[in-house]
């Protein structure tokens, strides 16, 4: 199971009292009846879905109740911090470099793991 | 004509499972307060309740069997175990807040015994060693399927509340876990 931090609370909680609440860091216009269809449609339907670094907005529905925003690996899942709704994007020069996942088409030599010995037992 | 009295039921009234290590008990009827307040209004609700809110998250403040438990930023669930009335408590503050009356939304249970914390363990994924969640900490949470808020009211005493309508499901749940806890 994730432990995801939450801001409000000060501390990890687990995931299952938490919902994902898509990308953060859209602004939505001011003026929207001035925005032409595609504005629009970059707004309301296009999203980064990358693969690597995101950022999210999340919910502590079964806690405090709160929005907050995630920075999150889609490759791991690993959260690299979360913080308060309404404040700044964090530079994405303070990230730490993506993990790889423990899943990944890697030779065991690569991951950081015990490996069984062949002759049984570790 | 006559108009009949409208007659309370508490839910599951009296019920308790008792086990080796864990008792499961439905608590007596309580006055409960949805509160809502503002920064700038904690200082003047808490007055006229009697109580300090807590301001810190997981904390709650108790006096005279009644509890101000934090259940987020401006929101907090107090109950008041005489069953006294609360919101008309608040009826003197004229700052901006909110409080409903969530008296019999609500349904609590006493979890006590030595196994306690592993028989909310059986349905709630967070830590409840005393390091963690110590007497008086409080949170809102799931207990396997519903969402609860959990009350530590001493080291093996834990008082559970639901939604009434999940209370079938709450005392049954409570009841199987602690049963299995004792196997």
């Amino acid at each position: 199971m994730l432990l995801i931090r939450c801001p409000y609370c000060e501390e990890e909680r687990p995931e299952l009292e938490f919902r994902h609440a898509g990308e953060a860091h859209i602004a939505r216009s001011s003026e929207m009846t001035e925005l032409s269809d595609d504005e629009f449609e970059k707004f309301f339907f296009v999203r980064q879905n990358p693969k690597g670094l995101i950022f999210e907005r999340w919910r502590h529905i079964h806690g405090c109740g709160r929005f907050f925003n995630a920075a999150r690996d889609t490759v791991t899942d690993k959260f690299h911090l979360t913080y308060k709704a309404g404040e700044p994007k964090p530079e994405i020069t303070l990230m730490a470099p993506a993990e790889p996942a423990a899943w990944a088409n890697r030779e065991p030599s690569e991951l950081n793991v015990d490996m069984p010995s062949k002759e049984g037992g570790r | 004509m006559t108009v009949s009295q409208a007659t309370r039921r508490p839910i599951l009234a009296g019920r308790q499972t008792t086990t080796p290590n864990a008792t499961v008990t439905v608590a007596p009827p309580a006055s409960r307060l949805s509160l809502r307040v503002p920064a700038g209004t904690v200082a003047a609700v808490s007055k006229a309740l009697g109580i300090e809110l807590p301001t810190r998250p997981k904390a709650s403040a108790s006096a005279n069997g009644r509890h101000a438990l934090w259940l987020g930023p401006d929101e907090w669930l107090v109950i008041d175990e005489s069953g006294a009335d609360l919101a008309g408590l608040l009826g003197s503050v004229a700052d901006f807040h909110s409080a409903v009356d969530v008296s019999h939304r609500n349904v609590g249970f006493i979890v006590s015994g030595t196994g306690a914390a592993m028989t909310i363990n059986a349905g709630c994924p967070q830590d409840l060693s005393l390091a963690a969640f110590p007497v008086g900490a409080v949170s809102r949470t799931i207990l396997h399927k519903i969402e609860i808020v959990l009350y530590r009211t001493g080291e093996a005493e834990f008082r559970v509340e639901c939604w009434r309508s999940f209370a079938d499901y709450a005392f049954t749940f409570l009841s199987a876990a602690a049963r299995d806890g004792s196997s």
